[in-house]
């Protein structure tokens, strides 16, 4: 076990090397030049763009700018953005409201997702079922930016039940909203990912067996089929979670939060390399981590799953 | 009638708003030192954005920022709801011959960290803001001053301070219109301590203005106080502002509709057509001094010679601006008649030669065969209209496109490029392959900075190649003149050498549309499309 985690870990090296390199080449091949577009319709004066490119080693070659991203790294001193603030800060700020956000999104999607999915699968073809069916087809089929300005507008505005938008001190309450349209999309997949899988374990050998030998219903449904239809429903979830960090950039938009998505956003516009990169580094360690939780999980779930 | 010019600070406005509060603001009772302190004491909420450079007045030139430095800084002058030009700290700006300027201060000003304001406080901060090795945003406001350079570092040799409240400025050539733009973020002066850290200033500024920064948490909110030293006549009716940084315009709407913010500075283009009929009274649609073009680079073949402006003159008279500023923006674009803004001072509906600003699509068809006749491009020709598409852009391209293809009978299309950054490249290298879009926000309310900046020779924005040395001779004419009548009748004639050449076509002039909550009284917006923050009132 912790010779698979260590070695999990040490993989973690040539990931984010080349994660890193695969980021910096994209960023570095988006086409414009973000010096120019700072000083807006007017522009700057070249002497001044040309200083400012020298500041941010724009004026260096690829390899170069990366390797002195690679020192930044190590040496855990991004360097300052184009307003003048401390990557790091930049990212300390941005994270934690996000991550927030993402662990209720997720929360929400789990149990809701998992309870409708679990009834929706035992009770096939009932009214329950259907009516699952159609609201996760609808939840898929409304894109996040429609179903989020019609929850703020009728949540918020005309209902006013829910903070319209997250405002400053974001706190569970405030993100209540958000979270569940971040998780909406979400929530619909797993609905159905445990359906179909509760209805296909229903029907497996090692459940007609435990109900053969007597077992009470509640035990064979906890025990046996929920516990192995999760395997799905969990690969999902780790690698959602990635997603709801990252993927998170309309739902802050609407709701004014001031996350990682936008800050992402907003720095690719810019086109800021080093907090691109940066940010995105962190989010692709969360997902590494979040899909390493994941593999260890299976293990619970699955006694025929062991690592050595 | 002399030369001598002189700008007279007025500032009577605010006291009849003054007066009218204190009424309401006392009644309440609510809290005892409401009374001592002023008329009304709410916190007043702004919607903004996260400035895009520190609070360093020499850097701000997007409007997130200029929000906070208008209002924590007070220079030589400053700017009415109108554009009018009063003095703020000024006693006096002079000048013979609009080239060397005396400028005497009010005595007695501060600094919000106790530190007098003096001649040498503008000089410093002017010097600060124009050398290169500083960087900064706004340096080439500094251009028209001796001793400038935009390749080395060198000192404003034209600035010479003659005591602590008086100092002169020596301009390369006469500039009629230096004193209006003393208002501008650049012209601002700043503290000793500034110099030390001028990072850490840029963090927690130190202004003389009407406000000070209280906090400001980033991406999130700028708190904005009274400053109680504040010697000027924007005299601040409120406890204060809470500028909110909002991503999306829809949002921060959707906060005013809600209750929880009381002033939107920017209504999201989805509610142009309902925000009128949602905020009745509180709703804002008036023109600014903003305007949209479309401009023709010399370097595009079609678009030379005689016949080239034969099509640029077809292209225009082909636009249906009436149509297209009612359908698509609901009224909140103005149709231009000139190269300005209507809130300018000499902007005017008859400006000679302004008829090819009118939609006559016959007119429009017979023009483009005429030059058709002349030098012929086909009838398969398409008429590319380049844009950054990050921003809302398509919808109007697309409408503009439509005329052009109803009336002249070729194609035409949308030219995007993904990013504004990108766009500008392209502009910059002489790579777009037809017509472009323009716009322009004047830095301070006078003609001249719509003209100069874009249509003169080698001008910074003059993206097209465009010369005419008939032009360049009526601006210097106006540059020169010795009173802002005859400057105005300069300017007007330049643009009418512009409406002969069309190095641009004139599109409208974008509306300031905005609303405010029930909350918040006296809100009015300024020529510059921002709120008049500090006569703003609400009680709490």
């Amino acid at each position: 076990m912790l010779w698979y985690l260590g070695r999990r870990l040490l993989q973690l090296i040539p990931v984010f090397l080349g994660a890193t390199l695969l980021l910096y080449g994209l960023v570095f091949l988006r086409p414009g030049d973000p010096v120019a577009g700072l000083g807006g319709e007017r522009g700057l004066p070249e002497a001044v763009q040309e200083q400012i490119r020298q500041q941010y080693n724009l004026d260096e070659p690829f390899i170069v700018q990366y390797l002195l991203f690679l020192k930044g790294v190590f040496t855990l001193d991004f360097g300052v953005d184009f307003r003048g603030r401390e990557i790091t800060e930049v990212i300390a700020q941005a994270l934690p409201v996000t991550f927030q956000l993402a662990m209720m999104a997720l929360v929400i999607e789990a149990v809701f997702g998992l309870t409708f999915g679990l009834i929706a699968g035992m009770r096939k073809g009932g009214w329950f079922d259907g009516t699952v069916l159609v609201i996760s087809l609808l939840v898929i089929a409304v894109p996040t930016f429609v179903m989020g300005f019609v929850l703020q507008f009728v949540v918020g505005v005309e209902l006013g039940w829910l903070p319209v938008t997250a405002g400053r001190d974001p706190d569970f309450y405030t993100l209540l909203l958000p979270a569940i349209v971040l998780a909406a999309t979400s929530f619909a997949y797993v609905v159905r990912l445990t359906r179909t899988s509760v209805a296909e374990n229903l029907s497996a050998d090692y459940v007609r067996t435990a109900r053969a030998k007597g077992l009470r219903r509640t035990q064979v449904n906890g025990r046996h089929v929920l516990r192995n239809s999760l395997i799905p429903v969990v690969t999902f979830l780790g690698a959602d979670l990635g997603n709801l960090m990252g993927g998170a950039v309309v739902t802050e938009g609407i709701f004014n939060i001031n996350g990682v998505g936008g800050t992402l956003y907003d720095a690719i516009i810019r086109g800021e390399n080093v907090t691109v990169v940066s940010l995105t580094t962190v989010l692709v360690i969360v997902y590494i981590a979040a899909n390493l939780v994941v593999d260890l999980l299976y293990a619970a779930l699955d006694p025929r799953i062991r690592y050595a | 009638m002399t030369p001598r010019r002189r700008l007279a600070g007025i500032g009577a406005f605010t006291l009849t708003s003054a007066l009218l509060l204190s009424a309401c603001g006392g009644g309440s009772g609510d809290d005892p030192e409401a009374a001592n302190e002023g008329p009304s004491t709410g916190i007043v909420t702004v919607s903004n954005g996260e400035p895009q450079n520190p609070l360093i007045p020499t850097m701000t030139n997007e409007t997130y920022g200029s929000k906070v430095i208008s209002n924590i800084f007070a220079g030589l002058v400053y700017y009415d709801a109108e554009g009018q030009v009063h003095n703020e700290m000024a006693e006096s700006i002079e000048s013979e011959d609009n080239q060397t300027w005396t400028i005497t201060l009010k005595d007695g000003w501060t600094f919000t960290d106790g530190t007098p304001v003096t001649a040498q406080s503008y000089v410093d901060a002017w010097n600060y803001g124009a050398k290169l090795s500083n960087k900064q945003n706004l340096s080439y406001f500094f251009e028209p001053i001796e001793g400038f350079s935009y390749d080395k570092d060198s000192e404003l040799t034209g600035l010479t301070v003659v005591s602590d409240t008086e100092f002169t400025v020596k301009l390369n050539q006469p500039e009629s219109d230096f004193p209006m733009r003393l208002g501008y973020a650049a012209f601002m002066p700043l503290p000793e301590s500034f110099f030390d850290d001028p990072k850490a200033a840029g963090e927690t500024p130190v202004g003389n203005g009407p406000y000070k920064v209280e906090t400001w948490e980033h991406n999130s909110l700028i708190e904005l106080r009274p400053n109680e030293d504040y010697k000027g006549e924007r005299t601040v009716q409120n406890g204060g502002v809470d500028l909110m940084a909002y991503t999306e315009e829809d949002t921060a709407y959707n906060d005013l509709l809600g209750g929880s913010l009381d002033i939107v500075t920017n209504v999201p283009s989805s509610s142009f057509a309902t925000f009128e009929d949602e905020l009745g009274e509180r709703a804002v649609n008036q023109p600014s001094a903003v305007i949209q073009v479309i401009n023709v680079p010399e370097y595009v073949k079609e678009f030379q010679g005689e016949a080239g402006t034969l099509r640029r003159e077809a292209i225009s008279m082909a636009i249906d601006r009436d149509q297209i500023t009612e359908t698509i923006y609901n009224g909140s674009r103005t149709p231009a008649t000139d190269f300005t803004s209507p809130v300018i001072d000499g902007w005017t509906e008859e400006l000679p030669g302004n008829e090819v600003l009118k939609y006559d699509a016959a007119a429009a068809k017979k023009l483009w065969d005429e030059a058709e006749a002349m030098d012929p491009v086909g009838a398969d020709f398409t008429l590319q209209i380049a844009s950054n598409a990050d921003s809302d852009h398509q919808t109007w391209v697309d409408a503009v496109c439509n005329n052009v293809r109803s009336a002249l009978e070729i194609g035409c299309e949308f030219d995007p490029y993904p990013t504004f950054d990108e766009f500008l490249d392209a502009r910059d290298n002489d790579a777009i392959s037809g017509i472009f879009r323009g716009g322009w926000q004047a830095d301070y309310p006078a003609m001249s900075n719509f003209l100069g900046p874009i249509y003169g020779t080698g001008a910074g924005s003059n993206d097209m190649g465009y010369s005419n040395k008939e032009f360049d001779a009526k601006l210097k004419e106006g540059n020169g003149a010795e009173t802002p009548e005859q400057a105005i009748e300069a300017y007007k004639e330049a643009q009418t050498i512009l409406l002969e050449d069309m190095p641009g076509i004139p599109l409208w002039y974008q509306n300031v549309t905005a609303g405010y909550s029930e909350a918040v009284d006296n809100v009015v917006f300024g020529w510059d499309s921002d709120p008049l923050l500090y006569q703003v009132t609400k009680s709490e």
